[in-house]
C-alpha cells in the first residue's frame, strides 16, 4: 500500500539571520552583497535525516520535547516549508490545524470568514455553501455568525477555525497541539471528530504533548528528539521510552540542583549556627523539652520553619557527610513513582564519642508544607553510643505521595535539640504519578461499589 | 516557476474572495463606506485644483478644464502608488497565513493591486461625472484603448508589487524608501502638468524613460484630449516591458519564496 505521508531522508535547516540581515538596502547595494546578505549567517538543524511513512487510515502521533522538531516535521508535511534536502510526499487533500483561524480577518463577519477561510483551505464556494450550516452548528456560533470576528471570544474564534478546517474533509489531517487550547467540552468534541475521521479511514498526524491522547488515539507514535527519530512504533512503548528519557533528564537536573544546594552551604560550618535553635523539623518535642525558650526565639523559630530557606548549620561534632536517595533497587535516584520504595541514606561521621544523638528526617512539598517528619527520639529510640563512620538509612516501603517536587530535611542533633549537623531543604526529589490526584499524601485506598454502580472500564481506573 | 505561474490561475477563486474581503474590511465600520472611494479622489482633486487655478494659476489653454485634465492622471496614479504601498507590506501583514497555512504567498501582493484597481474603477465614475459636467464626450474609438491601458498598468504594477513584496520581507527599509520614491515619481510624471509643456521638452528623453509617463499620457489622450491616440506605440512597447517586469518579479518572488515563512 502506498503510504499517505512519506518523508525520505529529510533534513531541514533553519537559517538564522544575524545582525547583518538588518543592514540597510543601501549598504547592500553599495557592496553588491544583496544575495549574500539574504543568505544565512547561522544555521540551525531542526530535522536531520528523518524518514518515516504513515500508511493511509492510520493515526500517527508525534511526541518530543519543545524545540525537538515536531512542528517542523508537521509543517513540512503540510507543505508550509520545504525540506532543505530529502523528499516529502503526501497523497490526498491536506488540512492542517496548525493555528486555528489563522486566516481570519477581524473586521468582517464570521460568515464571510468561513467562506474565505474555506477557500484558502482549498474548498470551492459551492462546497462551503453546502457545508456551511454544519460548520456553524459545530462551532456553536449560530447566533453570532454575522457578527465581525473581532467581537468573538478566543474560544469562539478557535471553535470556528476548527470547524472550518475539519469540514474541509481532508484525506490527511495534520494537527498541532490544538487540543491544548480549548475548554474541556471543546477538547472532547475535537477528539470525537478525530474518532469519526478514523472510522472513515482518514489519515491523521498529531503533534502533541498530551501523551495520554497519543496512547489512547494513535495507532503509531514517533518520538523526535533534537531533530532525530528516537523511537517509532507502538504508542505505549514509544511513550514509555519518552517518559523514561524525560525522567533521566529530570534526574540529571535534580542531581545538579541538589549538588548546587549542598555546595552552596558546604565548608561553612556554623552558618546560622545559633545553639539550640535547630531541632529537626519533627523535633517539636525536643523543643518543648528545652528550658523555657524566649518568645523572640520561638517566633524566629516559627518564622524559619515557614521560610523555606536552604541551609546547613550545627556544631559538626557529628557530621552528615553524605545524603543519598535510593530507589527500590538500591540505585541512587531523584525521580520516584508514587508507591515506589524510597530510602534516605545518611553517611554519618562522629568526631566525638556521642551519647546524646537523634536522627531526624522530614519531607516538604513545593509549597513548603511539611508532609511528614519524624526522628529517632520521637520514635522512642534511646541513644547509647555513636562513634566513627556509620550509615543510617531511613526507608519508606511505599512512597504514598502525590505527584510533585519534594525537599528533604535531614538532621542529627541532641535530645534537647542542639544541632550537630542540620541540612535544611538541601535535597530535592520528584514524585511522578499516573493518577493526577491532589493533596499532600495519598492514603492507600480502594473503592468499592454496589453492583448497580457501573463504570465503562470496569472501575479499574488507570 | 512556470508551474507556479499556472497555479496563479487556479487561485483565482481565492484571489477573488480576498479582494472582496479587502474591500469590505477597508470600509467596514466607517459611516460613508464605499462613498470614500469617490470622496478621496474628489478631495485630492479639489486641493490640486485650488492650488493650480487660484494660487499658482496656469494659463495654458490646452489643459482647460484643469480639474478634468488632472483627474485623468491622478486616478491611475493613485491606483499605482497605493498598490505598491500596500503590496510592499502585504507579506508582513499576512505573516500568519504564510507561516501557519499552506498558502500561495504571491496571492497577497496581487490582491493588493486588484483591490486598488477596484477603487480606481469606482473612481472612474467621478471622471465620467466630470466629463458630463464639462460636456467633453471622449471619442468612442479612443475608448477602445482604455482597457488596453488598464491591462498594461495591471501587469506592470503587479510585477513591481511582487518585487517589492518579496524584498520588503528582507529589507524593511524598503517601505520608507518606497514612500519617498513614489512622491518623487509623482512629480516626475506629467500628471499635474501636461507633457508638452515648454519647460520639459528638453528633458523629453528622461520623461520617456519613466514608464508611468506613457500610461498617464495615454489616459489623458483617451479621456481629455480630442483627436486620435498618438501614443499607442509607446503603450504597446510598455505592454511588452510590463510582461517582462511581471516575469522578472515573479521569478524573484519565486526564488525568495521559501524564505518568507522563516523570515516574516
Amino acid at each position: 500500500m502506498t503510504p499517505a505521508i512519506e518523508l525520505r531522508d529529510v533534513t531541514k535547516v533553519y537559517r538564522r539571520f544575524g545582525a547583518k540581515h538588518f543592514a540597510t538596502l543601501k549598504s547592500a547595494l553599495l557592496q553588491r552583497s544583496i544575495l549574500r546578505d539574504l543568505g544565512p549567517t547561522e544555521t540551525l538543524q531542526a530535522l536531520s535525516h528523518v524518514s518515516f511513512e504513515v500508511a493511509p487510515g492510520r493515526t500517527f502521533g508525534v511526541i518530543g520535547r519543545n524545540g525537538s522538531g515536531k512542528s517542523t516535521a508537521l509543517k513540512l508535511v503540510a507543505g508550509i516549508t520545504k525540506p532543505t534536502s530529502g523528499t516529502v510526499s503526501v497523497r490526498g487533500r491536506i488540512s492542517a490545524l496548525i493555528e486555528l483561524g489563522a486566516g481570519f480577518h477581524p473586521e468582517i463577519s464570521g460568515r464571510e470568514n468561513v467562506f474565505i477561510n474555506g477557500i484558502m483551505l482549498g474548498l470551492t464556494k459551492r462546497e462551503i455553501t453546502r457545508r456551511f450550516d454544519e460548520i456553524v452548528e459545530f462551532a456553536e456560533l449560530t447566533d453570532f455568525i454575522d457578527a465581525p470576528v473581532k467581537s468573538y471570544s478566543s474560544g469562539m474564534y478557535m471553535r470556528l477555525g476548527f470547524a472550518v478546517a475539519i469540514h474541509v474533509d481532508p484525506d490527511v489531517l495534520l494537527v498541532d497541539e490544538v487540543l491544548a487550547v480549548g475548554d474541556e467540552g471543546f477538547t472532547h468534541k475535537c477528539l470525537d471528530k478525530f474518532s469519526e475521521f478514523r472510522r472513515r479511514g482518514k489519515t491523521i498526524m498529531l503533534v502533541t504533548h498530551s501523551l495520554g491522547v497519543v496512547e489512547r488515539f494513535c495507532d503509531e507514535a514517533l518520538w523526535i528528539d533534537a531533530g532525530r527519530i528516537r523511537a517509532q512504533g507502538d504508542p505505549k512503548r514509544v511513550v514509555n521510552a519518552y517518559l523514561t528519557s524525560v525522567e533521566e533528564t529530570e534526574e540529571r537536573e535534580l542531581a545538579v540542583t541538589t549538588a548546587k544546594a549542598v555546595a552552596s552551604v558546604a565548608g561553612k560550618p556554623g552558618t546560622k549556627a545559633d545553639e539550640g535553635r535547630g531541632a529537626s523539623a519533627a523535633g517539636r518535642v525536643p523543643e518543648a523539652i528545652r528550658a523555657a525558650p524566649t518568645t523572640a526565639e520561638l517566633e524566629r523559630e516559627t518564622k524559619d520553619m515557614f521560610q523555606a530557606v536552604e541551609g546547613r548549620w550545627g556544631s559538626r561534632q557529628v557530621e552528615i557527610a553524605e545524603v543519598t536517595l535510593l530507589d527500590g533497587n538500591g540505585q541512587s535516584s531523584f525521580v520516584f513513582h508514587s508507591g515506589d520504595p524510597l530510602s534516605v541514606q545518611l553517611k554519618i561521621i562522629a568526631h566525638i564519642e556521642a551519647t546524646d544523638f537523634v536522627f531526624g528526617v522530614s519531607l516538604f512539598n513545593a509549597e513548603g508544607v511539611c508532609c511528614y517528619g519524624t526522628n529517632t527520639f520521637i520514635e522512642q529510640m534511646d541513644p547509647e553510643t555513636l562513634t566513627g563512620e556509620s550509615t543510617v538509612t531511613f526507608a519508606v516501603d511505599s512512597l504514598e505521595l502525590v505527584e510533585g517536587t519534594y525537599k528533604l530535611d535531614v538532621a542529627v542533633h541532641t535530645c534537647d535539640g542542639a544541632p550537630y549537623d542540620y541540612h535544611r531543604l538541601l535535597y530535592t526529589f520528584r514524585v511522578k504519578s499516573r493518577t493526577p490526584d491532589v493533596g499532600i499524601y495519598r492514603p492507600r485506598h480502594h473503592w468499592t461499589f454496589s453492583p448497580n454502580v457501573r463504570f465503562k472500564n470496569g472501575g479499574n481506573g488507570s | 516557476m512556470l508551474h507556479n505561474l499556472a497555479n496563479l490561475v487556479r487561485y483565482r477563486g481565492l484571489i477573488q474572495s480576498l479582494v472582496g474581503r479587502e474591500l469590505k474590511a477597508r470600509y467596514r465600520g466607517s459611516i460613508l463606506g464605499f462613498v470614500w472611494s469617490f470622496v478621496n479622489p474628489l478631495l485630492l482633486l479639489a486641493i490640486y485644483t485650488f492650488v493650480f487655478t487660484t494660487i499658482l494659476p496656469n494659463r495654458m489653454p490646452d489643459v482647460q478644464p484643469y480639474a478634468l485634465f488632472m483627474l485623468c492622471g491622478i486616478l491611475p496614479w493613485t491606483w499605482f502608488s497605493a498598490s505598491l504601498t500596500d503590496a510592499s507590506g502585504s507579506l508582513i501583514a499576512g505573516g500568519n497565513l504564510i507561516k501557519k497555512v499552506l498558502f500561495p504567498a504571491e496571492v497577497l501582493p496581487i490582491v493588493s493591486v486588484l483591490a486598488n484597481m477596484v477603487h480606481f474603477l469606482l473612481g472612474l465614475l467621478v471622471a465620467i461625472l466630470f466629463l458630463v459636467i464639462y460636456q467633453k464626450p471622449p471619442d468612442l474609438w479612443d475608448l477602445g484603448w482604455f482597457p488596453v491601458a488598464v491591462v498594461v498598468q495591471l501587469v506592470f504594477t503587479s510585477g513591481l508589487a511582487l518585487i517589492l513584496a518579496a524584498l520588503t520581507v528582507h529589507f524593511r527599509d524598503l517601505r520608507d524608501i518606497l514612500a519617498n520614491v513614489l512622491t518623487f515619481w509623482f512629480f516626475a510624471t506629467p500628471i499635474i502638468y501636461p507633457w508638452n509643456m515648454p519647460g520639459i521638452v528638453e528633458y523629453k528623453t528622461l520623461f520617456d524613460l519613466n514608464p508611468f509617463t506613457h500610461l498617464a499620457i495615454t489616459y489623458q489622450e483617451i479621456l481629455f484630449y480630442q483627436g486620435p491616440i498618438g501614443h499607442w506605440r509607446w503603450l504597446l512597447a510598455l505592454g511588452v516591458g510590463s510582461v517582462g517586469t511581471f516575469l522578472a518579479g515573479y521569478w524573484l518572488f519565486d526564488r525568495l519564496r521559501d524564505s518568507f515563512a522563516e523570515v516574516v
